[in-house]
């Protein structure tokens, strides 16, 4: 009777795991199902070519582009602040702080990585946006820049922790040799410490990346709503997470080929998040450097 | 000036730089909490708590939003905690060497990575419109638990993987089963991990927006949600609404119910560190 009882938890145990597997089937299925169906109204060639997004408009146009220039817009700017400082922030944790110091400021970041990101929404459009248009007269109220680098000061604890760890693991010996050879901490840390992490901060970059791209309430709140095909930091753009929240939060019909756009951004999106994921797991596993 | 001169000048530098850096984040996160306070604590009282929504910004109030954050919260508690459990001990202690574990591995980390609007759409589809369950209180928890179930099963591993061997081993000694031993001696041990990363996992929950918005969770509620049918508002889609509407006075309104908000969550994560330390400082094996 036990070993009866044991299999039957071993059998819940399993299926409880196997709702994983399921949620990936049923986000597959469910992008692709509509994704296919919009494609029989959209040609795929105008989705991937046509410069205007304007499926909501009587006039539509269906091309993908300006959404994906937003994203790359707005994703760039936040690499741009939170690699630096993200990176150096690490290095100077682990390489020139004292531990007391360390100790304090870790669970800081940590709050800013807990902070929801409507908030930081909020914070970009109420207190970037107006300090921004001090110094840049002429910006617009909804831009890519102040999202943006909004959206770099939330990725900055990812960056930090990730590549910390990274550092962290690099063994004593080899911070150890580069002193002994009479190296300054700055040429040990970038000359030695830093190549030797390379691999974990890379991954932490690309993921940083991943994050941003699939980033929606900072970009929905700060960015603006209208697609636009340009590289412009200061004009009001549209991101692909943001074209999914204007549909939802307006009143389109189930079925009609303005609800199945946003499963077309969706399966933009998870593309490219999908594909990001994976190069950061192929590095992890093949560029890890082991010590003994 | 000779190199050694300029390579220490270099280093101290860096040194300041590195405090810059890292006093920029710090800096950052006391303008943001230091700016909402200024906007929004003195609008709150017990009417922003208790009043419904309303045109007006003076007598708009956060009741809905707030029971429905508290609602989602104890439904997604409920249908995610026993699933991530599960499977966090099934892929640690028993599906460790088969193909299966293999693949729900890679595919936990998978999903880890997709983006939060992403499982929005799966809910709408699934839950909201093929299960019928449209922009309810049950549909916004359950996609929430698909999406904080990585997070679970990720700490309920890495808990239950910080008990040692020596445990099970002493356990099976004694002619205790597998179950016996993972439920009376391996649970207990790592109870502290597993709750802290359900606390984290739950504090990411309720802070999320974009899914919610996508399965159909309405900005405007003027009735507090009394059943898991319901449709609802949550803290941060009421947020959301008042940041995008043009007058200053739900400007305001916005950062009162951010202080409720971030309130909760810093709570939440609080409880979450406290937990962590006393019970790593507590089992020393």
């Amino acid at each position: 009777m036990p070993r009866l009882k044991e299999k039957i938890i071993v059998t819940g145990l399993a299926s409880a795991a196997i709702v994983t597997i399921l949620t990936t089937i049923g986000i597959i299925w469910v992008l692709l199902s509509q994704t296919i169906e919009f494609f029989s109204d959209v040609s795929l060639f105008d989705f991937l070519t046509d410069t205007q997004w304007t499926p909501l408009f009587a006039d539509k146009h269906f091309g993908i582009l300006p959404l994906v220039a937003g994203t790359f817009l707005t994703t760039f700017i936040a690499i741009l602040v939170a690699l630096p400082i993200g990176l150096t922030i690490a290095v100077y944790l682990n390489e020139y702080a004292p531990k007391s110091f360390r100790k304090i400021v870790k669970p800081l970041l940590e709050i800013l990585a807990a902070v929801p990101t409507v908030v930081y929404g909020f914070f970009a459009l109420a207190v970037i946006t107006p300090f921004l248009q001090m110094l840049i007269p002429g910006m617009a109220g909804f831009n890519a820049l102040s999202a943006g680098i909004v959206m770099g000061i939330m990725i900055i604890p990812l960056i930090t922790s990730l590549s910390e760890d990274a550092l962290f693991a690099v063994p004593m010996s080899l911070r150890e040799a580069s002193y002994g050879m009479g190296s300054t901490r700055l040429q040990t840390a970038f000359k030695v410490m830093v190549p030797a992490a390379s691999s974990g901060i890379i991954v932490s970059v690309i993921l940083g990346i991943s994050r941003a791209i699939g980033e929606t309430m900072i970009v929905a709140i700060a960015a603006g709503q209208q697609p636009r095909l340009t590289l412009n930091p200061l004009v009001p753009i549209e991101t692909i997470t943001t074209y999914i929240v204007q549909v939802s939060t307006g009143d389109v019909a189930h079925g009609s080929l303005e609800y199945r756009t946003i499963f077309a951004a969706g399966m933009a999106l998870f593309v490219f998040t999908f594909i990001l994921n994976n190069i950061s797991y192929w590095v992890k596993k093949k560029f890890q450097e082991k010590y003994e | 000036m000779n190199n050694a001169v300029k390579n220490r000048i270099k280093d101290n530098a860096f040194k300041y730089f590195g405090i810059a850096c890292t006093s920029f984040g710090l800096l950052m996160l006391a303008i943001f909490i230091g700016n909402i306070l200024i906007e929004g604590l003195a609008r709150i009282d017990w009417d922003f708590i208790t009043n419904f929504p309303s045109r007006n910004p003076d007598k708009a109030g956060i009741l809905p939003a707030l029971v429905g954050t508290l609602w989602i919260m104890g439904l997604t508690a409920i249908i995610a905690i026993p699933l991530g459990v599960s499977a966090g001990i099934y892929l640690e202690e028993y599906g460790r060497k088969n193909r299966l574990a293999k693949i729900l591995e890679i595919n936990i980390s998978n999903l880890a990575g997709v983006p939060s609007i992403i499982y929005g759409l799966l809910g709408l589809e699934i839950f909201g419109r093929i299960m019928g369950m449209g922009g309810s209180l049950l549909a916004g928890a359950s996609t929430l638990s698909l999406l904080i179930l990585p997070v679970i099963i990720v700490s309920t591993r890495e808990a239950l993987k910080a008990v040692p061997k020596s445990i099970k081993e002493a356990s099976f000694a004694m002619g205790a089963s597998k179950w016996q031993t993972i439920w009376h001696q391996l649970l207990p041990a790592s109870f502290g991990g597993v709750i802290t990363g359900i606390i984290l996992a739950l504090s990411r929950a309720i802070g999320e927006t974009a899914p919610l918005i996508v399965i159909g969770a309405l900005a405007y509620v003027p009735f507090v949600p009394a059943s898991p049918t319901d449709e609802f508002s949550v803290l941060p889609i009421q947020i959301f609404n008042w940041i995008s509407r043009p007058q200053k006075g739900f400007a305001i309104n916005a950062a009162s119910a951010i202080i409720i908000l971030l309130l909760v969550t810093f709570v939440l994560n609080g409880i979450a560190m406290y937990l962590r330390n006393r019970w790593q400082r507590k089992v020393r094996w």
